[in-house]
This record gives structure tokens, sequence and C-alpha cells, in this order.
């Protein structure tokens, strides 16, 4: 019996919006990565001393690498939002015998996202 | 005046005539209460005998007519005409199957990884009949009553572009079947379906699109059953590494 | 070379696959196979809604159940079948429980159970409104874990192999590939369903084409009270999809146009705000709808394109109660009608509903031809006589699926594996005559879709709620002429995969016999009893009819009709009272 098999295409991800966004929530796993290392290009710069600090603080200041970082932010906050989205179907929590509704869920992500922001902006301007 | 006839372009595949599926342009009637499977029936009876789609129940039930329309995985008994007029509207088949012939696809790949999941009651001691039903809250009926729901229309499977790329992939509806019987008060099988649906092709396949539970006409949440799972399986692995297995709680899914 | 099974099941709903099932758990040894022209999860069953009766509660009996049963169906049932179908029907429900279905439960954790039309206590198990749905597809993943349940999913049969008064398996055609296949075992099952389809307005699914009553019949086995056809009093209009009689037993109210609770005319009680048993809206389904005629004649009902309805009032009982016990009846208003039944009420009609007849079985599921056994709506035991109660026609799959199920095991397991030549033959024949058929172009041809809208519609006004003598004469001759149409209905499609053309030509002919079935024998049927009413013979005559009609195919193709006693252990026969 011959069939049909429909070939996917390089460009499948773009069928339907959801494909697209989920393509755009994969992609910023590398942005995520990019930060790490960008973090870690920091620490090794301080660890060098002030010049070498100074250093790093210059060529972050550059343009290009302000728009990549802009970018990365964008990637990395369609990320958070996302994943929060889906976060009440993964957790069924269970609180006197009735779920917990996915609004309730979704709202304490958020909370528990800003209170950890705060907590290191604190730690960063004091 | 309103159109009272609206076009249907179905995409048509004869094996061994056709290399590929071509659409096919019929004008079927445009009525209140008409769905697409009316249009389709309607071609077959009138202007087309040669047509050929799967149908049934026509209530939403049955899980046969699953059909792409106008790009998006539909139930065609529970899709109407006047929801796309003035139309065209495009039928295709089911996407991620092999198609047989028109809109008519080959689901024997899910037909072979459901048995892998063991969706059956397993339980160590099969208490005899006459000692009556085993007791079910209605509580604790709520914790698998959703995924209970699935009717193997195979949507799930055609809006999951893991499944597209990877054949392999169990598939949402054949997990969320799995978790319907993990979390069946009465089932103690969970320990038994563990290694299939925590393998590659199992749960860790799956990169939460979250279309499958887009498109469930029943609301099942395969997504979700999926990423309970893996919340479930991940802190049954992490028990493991710190304690010996024996030490373990069976798992409830 | 043939393919072989010891035991072959014809259909994949809730008695085949409980059928199939005795077969694998009575002996482990034998070979069983399930053919099925649809998967087995889209059967028929799916569709079920309302429950299965089974005693459960501590205030109910076995007696009373076969009461209900036996005045339910006007004393046309017989009487041993339901004393075994309600005593088997509680251990059955709980194998179910068993292995997974997800009935409803009451607060502690035991079953629930519904009341139901006609019944005089509450033993209607149920799982929400979807029960069969649940049920069947408890069964198909029951089954699953059968490893040596063979399966041919998509396969039609178009015959039975039949040898000397014996049937030695089936002819079927694999759709996806037109490959046709000789089919031996030493015992059949048949479990195909009715034959809704037949007319024009029915809650069945497309399959539902009376493919294994004709089988049986060409095969030479006798169809039995093939005159009493089921009207459900709550269908949706156009679509005939079936509102449940569960929701009437939650409390809903059949009104007419003036807003009028019109079952309080036709003697079936006093309206009362809360659900009464046996009385009223809870009274059983041939009175029911035959009183919606009735209101039709006084012009009461509201007129529709798809013709007179009466309302169904829900809305009193309130969205909570709704969403709980009947979630499926409102997604269907929803859909279907545009109608929420928490704030407006339903339009309804009745509606074909189910077979009360079918391929005369024994107590045993055993057909008279060796090998050959039914169960389901296929098969008329019989429980059911002259009009089935709700909610029994679920047990009467698992009860009487089982049954056959282990006399079919018994049976096979006597025999070797031993085909008569001719048979072999037959199944060449047979494949020959489908290549055939395939190939078969005609000129200026008959379309198969208006032979079958014909003779739905002959059927409707030849037999419908009420029937009479030239009624049913005329049916019988418009199906004569569609029968010498059909002789050049050819098909446009010549393809062997997936060709559902030929499928549709196979099942109108099947049709075509039990629709002469069902009109030779309510013609001959000078009486009225349960769902079978003659304008012209208004009255019971238990002198001449307290029998069932057995139908018989005639070497010329034409049918014979017959009568067989009715067995009555202890309940002989009176008046069915509703109401008071």
């Amino acid at each position: 019996m011959s069939v049909y098999q429909r070939p996917v295409h390089l460009f499948w991800w773009l069928e339907r919006r959801a494909y697209v966004l989920f393509v755009l929530r994969e992609l910023s796993s590398v942005f995520v990565a990019w930060f790490v290392v960008f973090l870690l290009l920091l620490v090794n710069a301080i660890s060098d001393g002030a010049a070498s600090y100074q250093r790093f603080l210059d060529w972050s200041g550059q343009w290009w690498m302000v728009a990549i970082n802009v970018l990365a932010m964008l990637f990395v906050l369609l990320h958070v939002v996302t994943w929060f989205g889906l976060a009440p179907r993964a957790m069924a929590i269970k609180v006197r015998g009735s779920r917990v509704p996915a609004k309730q869920i979704v709202a304490a992500h958020y909370l528990a996202w800003l209170v950890l922001s705060a907590a290191v902006a604190w730690l960063v301007v004091r | 005046m309103a159109a009272t006839e609206i076009t249907l372009e179905v995409a048509r595949y004869r094996p061994g005539v056709d290399s590929e599926p071509v659409l096919q342009s019929y004008q079927v009637p445009l009525r209140e209460h008409w769905a697409i499977l009316d249009g389709l029936t309607y071609v077959k009876d009138h202007l087309d005998g040669t047509l050929s789609f799967r149908w049934s129940c026509r209530m939403g039930i049955c899980g046969s007519c699953g059909m792409t329309v106008n790009g998006e995985p539909q139930l065609s008994c529970a899709t109407f005409l006047t929801d796309y007029a003035p139309g065209p509207i495009r039928v295709e088949p089911l996407h991620n199957f092999p198609v047989v012939r028109d809109l008519v696809v080959d689901i024997d790949d899910f037909m072979t990884k459901l048995p892998k999941v063991k969706p059956w009651v397993i339980r160590e001691v099969q208490s005899p009949i006459e000692e009556g039903e085993y007791l079910q809250t209605p509580e604790e009926m709520d914790e698998c009553q959703q995924f209970s729901m699935c009717i193997n229309c195979m949507l799930c499977y055609s809006a999951c572009p893991v499944y597209s790329l990877e054949p392999d992939f169990l598939g949402p509806a054949a997990i969320a079947l799995a978790q319907r019987y993990n979390l069946d008060s009465r089932d103690e099988g969970a320990d038994e379906r563990r290694d299939v649906l925590s393998s590659p092709e199992g749960i860790w396949a799956c990169t939460f699109v979250g279309e499958c539970s887009a498109v469930c006409p029943k609301g099942v949440d395969p997504a979700g059953a999926i990423q309970r799972y893996k919340l479930t399986a991940a802190t049954q692995s992490i028990k493991e590494l710190l304690m010996p297995r024996s030490l373990i709680p069976r798992s409830k899914g | 070379m043939a393919d072989y099974h010891d035991v072959v099941v014809v259909g994949g709903g809730g008695a085949g696959l409980r059928a199939a099932i005795a077969v694998a758990e009575t002996n482990p040894a034998l070979r069983v196979a399930v053919i099925s022209k649809v998967y087995p999860m889209r059967s028929h069953t799916v569709s079920a809604e309302g429950g299965a009766a089974a005693v459960a509660a501590p205030d109910d009996t076995l007696d009373e159940h076969a009461y209900d049963t036996v005045s339910g169906s006007d004393w046309l049932c017989d009487q041993d079948a339901v004393e075994a179908f309600v005593a088997e029907a509680p251990r059955e429900l709980l194998r179910l429980e068993h292995w997974g279905c997800p009935w409803s439960r009451q607060p502690d954790g035991k079953i629930a159970v519904r009341a139901f039309g006609g019944m005089k206590k509450k033993r209607t198990w149920f799982a929400a409104d979807r029960t069969g749905f649940h049920l069947l597809h408890t069964l198909f993943q029951t089954a699953l874990s059968y490893s040596d349940i063979v399966r041919y999913d998509e396969w039609y049969v178009t015959k039975i192999l039949v040898d000397d008064g014996r049937a030695y398996g089936v002819v079927a055609i694999e759709l996806a590939t037109g490959r046709i296949e000789t089919i031996t075992a030493n015992a059949v099952i048949l479990c195909t369903g009715g034959c809704g389809r037949v007319f024009p307005f029915t809650t069945n699914a497309n399959i539902k084409t009376g493919d294994g009553m004709a089988l049986a019949y060409r095969a030479g086995a006798p169809l039995k009270d093939m005159e009493f056809v089921q009207y459900h009093p709550t269908g949706l209009p156009f679509t005939g999809i079936l509102i449940t009689e569960a929701a009437r037993a939650e409390g809903g109210w059949l009104i007419n146009k003036e807003g009028y609770r019109y079952l309080q005319d036709y003697d079936l009680g006093t309206p009362t705000p809360e659900p009464v048993l046996r009385n009223m809206e809870l009274g059983p389904r041939d009175r029911l709808s035959q009183a919606f005629v009735h209101e039709v004649e006084k012009g009461r009902t509201i007129q529709t394109p798809y013709g007179p309805v009466v309302l169904l009032d829900l809305r009193h009982l309130g969205a909570k109660l709704i969403d709980a016990k009947l979630p499926f009846v409102r997604e269907l208003c929803s859909k279907y009608q545009n109608i929420d039944p928490v704030t407006e009420l339903v339009p309804v009609r009745p509606v074909v509903h189910y077979m009360m007849g079918g391929v005369h079985t024994d107590i045993r599921g055993a057909t008279p031809l060796d090998g050959l056994y039914a169960a389901g709506e296929v098969a008329c035991v019989s429980i059911n006589g002259a009009n089935r109660l709700g909610s029994n026609s679920l047990p009467e799959c698992l009860v009487f699926g089982n049954r056959a199920g282990r006399a079919a095991a018994v049976f096979a397991a006597r025999y070797h594996r031993e085909v008569p030549a001719s048979i072999i033959a037959q199944g060449r024949d047979e494949e020959r005559r489908l290549a055939a058929e395939l190939g078969r172009r005609v000129e200026g041809h008959q379309r198969i879709a208006d032979i079958r809208t014909e003779m739905q519609a002959a059927m409707e006004n030849g037999a419908g709620i009420y029937r009479d003598g030239d009624s049913l004469t005329k049916a019988a001759h418009e199906l004569a002429e569609l029968r010498l149409r059909f002789q050049h209905a050819g098909i446009d499609d010549h393809s062997t995969n997936f060709n559902t053309e030929l499928i549709a030509w196979l099942e109108l002919g099947f049709m075509l016999d039990v629709a002469e079935c069902i009109i030779d024998s309510a013609a001959l049927r000078e009486e009225s009893r349960g769902a079978h009413q003659r304008t012209d013979f208004p009255a019971r005559d238990d002198d001449r009819f307290l029998a069932h009609s057995l139908v018989r195919r005639q070497p010329d193709g034409t049918s014979r009709v017959g009568y067989l006693p009715v067995t009555i252990t202890r309940w002989p026969p009176g008046e069915r009272i509703y109401g008071r």
C-alpha cells in the first residue's frame, strides 16, 4: 500500500503562531547560555583587577554589545513569561481537597520572581 | 442576500494515481447547523461518491472524523460551515500521519504505542467480584477524571511538532492515558509504566509546546499530564539517588 | 491460504469486546480474533449516555428489576432470559468497575445509582452521562492487556461461511488495502449492533447498518421480533443526537408549546415537582413517544424546519447539578443546538434509537446455526420483548457478550480445526464476487444515496411509531421497487484503497434485507404491543400474538414469518401500569 507522507519543511514552525512562539522559546536557551558566559567573563574580569574590570566595562558599553544584551533580555523575558504561563499545568497542588486555581499558581511565580529580583537589586545597590 | 453555498477545497489523494494530495473544490449548501462533516457527506451522496473519509457518531464522541480544517486539527462533526463563511474552507487529512487515501490517515502507530503504556488497571491482588467494588470517593475519582476523557481522535498528535520530528515519541494521548491509570486510586501499576514513560521516547521527548492541549476537543490537557509526570519522575529519581529503592514508597503517578 | 482462529468475534463494541475477553478467560489456549469495520473504540457503544441497570441498592431486589423489565417489554420477553440477565448484571458491572470503569460514586466511595424510565427503583449505574464512552474505553483498554486477542481493525465482513448447518468462518475485506480474505473459525460471534440507519432520523451512528442481522439472515439464521423498533422520546431535531433519559431522571420535564406537562393526559400519572419512579417523564420510552404523536395531532407541538418538537425543561435543575450529572447533555446542546439547557428549553422529538429484535439466540447466545453466536443489539435473546427499558442495553451487552463468549469457547474447543472443502470454495466465490463488484461499471446507474434515502423514507412512513396494514403494504411495495433499483446501483469508485463507496453499497444491500424483515414482521402482527402500534389493531392480543415472530430467508430470497412461544416463568401477562 503506498501512503503519502507529508514532508517536514524547514519552516514548518511558521505554520502556526503557537509553533513560532515555541521555537522562539527554544531559541531563548541560546541567550540564557550567553548570559551565563557574560557573567563568567565579568567574574573573570573582576578577579584580574581594576584595569581588567574597566576594560570589560568599556567592551560591554559598545553599542553592539548593548544591542546583544537587550535582545538577550527580551528572549529571557519571553522564556520566563511563557514558562510561568505553563507552570500550572505541571503543578497540581491541592489545598484542603480542592485544586489551587491556575491563576494563583501563576501569580505565586511572578511574586517569587519579584521578591528575588528585589533581593538581588538590594544586594547590588546597597 | 446571504450566500446559500460555500466552497469546500478537499484534499484528494489516490494512491497509485496521485504522487501527492491535490485540492478539489466542491460547492455545498451553506446551512445553519451543518458541520463540515455534513458538507462532506453531501459531496459523497450527491456530487462525488469517490471521496473517502471516516465518520460515525457525528456527536463528537467516537473520535473518527479528525481532519485539518483551514490548517487547524478539528473534529469535522463539531466544526460548523457557518463559522467559516463565506469560505472557501480547506479540508485536509490530519497532519503527522501517513495518508492512506483522501482524508483517511493511518493511525496504526498510535494503536501500537498505546498498549506499551499499559492502559489498564494493574493490581498486585485482584479482589474477588463478590467482595464488591473498590471504594473510590468522588474526590479520588476527580484525580484521573480529566485524563479519562480521551476519545483517541488523534488531534493532539496532529498538532504536536515533536511527533512530526520524532516519530518514536509516545505522544500526548498515550501518555495522558498512562497518567489516567497512574492517578486512579484503584491502580497500583505506576512502577510498571515508569520505564516506558521515562524513556527518551516518553515524557522527556516533550518540549512542552502545549498545542496538544489547545486542540483537544475534550479538554483532556495531555500537556499537563506530561508535565506532571516529569515532576513525578524527577522527584522519584532524586529520591532513588538519595535512598535505597526498598525504602521508597510506591509512586502514585 | 486462509487465516484461521478458533473463535472469530465480528464487531468490537461493548458486546464484542466482552465476548472476546470471555473467550480468552474461559480457555487461554484458544485463538480469538475481533473483526471490526471501525477501530473498536469507535463502536457505537461509545454514544450511550445515561447508564447501565443492575441491582445495587439495599432496598432493591432482582425480582423487581425482572418485573420492571417484563412489564416494560409488554410481556414479550423470555422470562428465563430476564431472570438470568438481572442476576448476572450486577456482577458484570462490578467487573467493569474492577477493570477501571469510572462509575460515578457516592461520597463514601460506593457506586452511585440514578433513576431511569420504567424502573421502580434507582438501579442505573452511571459515569456522569458518558456511560457508554467510559464502558467501551474501559473494555477496549482492558482487552489490550490480553495480548492473545488478535484484532482485524477496519475489516468489513461480507459473508458468513456455512456448510451443513454449521458456521465455519467469514469472508472479510480490509478497508485500507482492499484485500479480501477468507477467515475460518470453529465459532463465530456476531456483535455488530443494530440497524437504526434503515430509518431517516436516528440516534444511531453511521456504522449501524444492520450488517450482522443481514449476515445471519443470509446464512440461514432467523431474525426475531424485528417489528419492534424503539423510538427514544428525546432526540435533538435535525441531527437526531440523543438527549439521555437521565435528563428526565434527574428531574427534567417534557412540556408542549403551551408549557403544559402533557404526559399527564396519557395515563402516565400526575405531575410532581420532584421525579417519581415509573411516573410521568419516567414512564417507558414507547409510551412517551406515542404521547408525542398525539400531541402533534392535537396541534400542541412547535413547528420547526426539522419537524414538530416538544420541549425539555432542565432549567430548574440548575448549573451545578447539570454540570455534575449531565455535562455531556450541556455540551451537545451548546455545540449542536446553540442553546444552554441551564437557561433555555431544549427542543426534542422522538427518534429511532434501538432494535428490540435481532438474530434469534437462546439464553447462551447460540443461534440455531451450529457455531454461530450473537450478543448485544444484533441479537434477540429476548430480554427486551416489545419495548426495551432504558439502561438495560449496556448490561445486556456485557451479560450476553460474556455468555456468548463462554459458550462459543466451549463449542470451539470441541472441534479440531476442520474446514470442509466447500467452505474454501465458498470463500473463493465470495472473493470473486467482491472483486467483480469493485470493477463493475454501470451506465446511467442509480445513486446509492438516493436509494438509501428513499428506503429510509419508506420505513418512516410505513413503520413509524404508529403503523397500519396500508402503510406497511405500501412500504413493502416501495422496498421491492428499491430492491430492483439496487440491482442497477453501481459504484464510481474502483479503487482498492479505503473504498468507502463499496462499503456503502454493501451496507445498503444489508439494510434492504433488514428493512424487508421489519416490514414483513410488522405486517403480520395484527395487534398493538409495546413499540409496535397498529392503528388498525389497537389492542394487545395475547391469544394470537403472545409469541415471538421469526423471519427466515427462503431460497428465492423472500422472507417467511413464523412464530415461537414466549417463555413465561413467574409473571403471567398483565396490564402495564405507570403512574398509578
